[in-house]
């Protein structure tokens, strides 16, 4: 009786591999979660890390990066792709691990609806005027 | 618990800010969104990547990946802190009508648009119009002026881009602090009495 060499085991290599392999291995590092559960993160999404990131250790990389990032105080999801330099996709996938392991903190958005606040607005000016004016 | 280094931290948030603002700064290819943003911004700007998928496209087709494409578009962004509490962030948005999946989540919660434009060459502005138009958000007219440049008449240019009535036109210069800011509170100021009409 033989056992089937290791060779047989192999999978069938796909022609397209490589390619695909370069295109999408930003996604390697989400562990292929889908990216649907990220519409909480908007652009300007304000977090921080939580005061306890001791487990931080036991991270993937590029998680542990974005919370030694995120220690300093409050920075928002754009802000945190471009100082890691990975795609905003990316980083609201790991955001969306790192919050609900409790390592990430945030502070919503506030809603359009209220975003055209009056107040906002006037703040918003008064704070150009005293800067600039 | 850890303390948090208060000074020197020229990266992250005053610790105070609860509000985050965006404002869009749109315009063609080299109008000069990304000198205004950086004229204006606390930070050094960043560069932001999305990658966008889409199935069927011909343009831009990569070789074996099934009739789907990728593109990535780049993003310049730029911080501003305006109060204790309030911190505004503007976007350079890229105008060609092909990245529309990155207009959807630069939109969204945007308070308008400034949108810049080089009086000599008004036509490449008109796609970046279509978009803002396409996703209703409210934007006035800045029109960079560079040395040299002949100024348009406003009735011209209003004419040229088929602006309506109360859609603001400044002219400003991109590189000076002043100007910039004086076309952000041009912006402001028409956002604020849309509102009130509202």
């Amino acid at each position: 009786m033989t056992t089937p060499s290791d060779d047989d085991l192999e999978p069938p290599v796909d022609p397209l591999e490589p390619e695909y392999v370069e295109l999408v291995r930003p996604y390697v590092i989400t562990n292929g979660r889908d990216v649907s559960d990220t519409s909480r993160f908007e652009l300007i999404t304000l977090v921080t890390a939580a005061d306890d990131t001791q487990r931080k250790a036991h991270l993937d990389p590029e998680k542990r990066e974005l919370v030694t990032l995120c220690e300093g105080g409050y920075l928002s999801v754009a802000e945190i792709a471009g100082h890691l330099k990975l795609p905003v996709g990316i980083v609201k996938v790991l955001l969306v691990d790192l919050v609900e392991n409790g390592l990430i903190l945030t502070r919503r958005p506030i809603p359009p609806a209220q975003l055209a606040d009056i107040q906002v607005l006037q703040e918003v000016l008064d704070g150009l005027q005293a800067r600039f004016g | 618990m850890v303390s948090r280094p208060v000074s020197d931290d020229t990266v992250h948030l005053n610790e105070k800010v609860q509000i985050a603002a965006k404002i869009l700064v749109v315009g063609h290819f080299a109008v000069g969104k990304t000198t205004f943003i950086g004229t204006m911004s606390e930070i050094p700007p960043l560069r932001t990547e999305e990658t966008m998928t889409q199935a069927g496209e011909s343009v831009d087709d990569l070789k074996g990946i099934k009739g789907k494409t990728t593109t990535t578009v780049a993003m310049d962004f730029g911080r501003l802190t305006l109060t204790d509490r309030l911190v505004l962030y503007l976007f350079g948005t890229p105008g060609q009508q092909r990245f529309v999946q990155v207009w959807e989540d630069m939109s969204r919660g945007a308070l308008g648009a400034l949108v810049l434009v080089d009086p000599q060459r008004l036509k490449e502005s008109f796609a970046v119009m279509d978009l803002v138009e396409k996703y209703g958000i409210p934007y006035a007219i800045a029109v960079n002026h560079f040395d040299g440049t002949p100024v348009r008449s406003d009735e011209e240019l209003r004419e040229a881009l088929d602006l309506l009535p109360e859609t603001p036109v400044v002219t400003c210069d991109a590189r000076d602090t002043k100007s910039s800011a004086n076309a952000l509170m041009v912006l402001v100021r028409y956002l604020q009495s849309r509102t009130r009409k509202e």
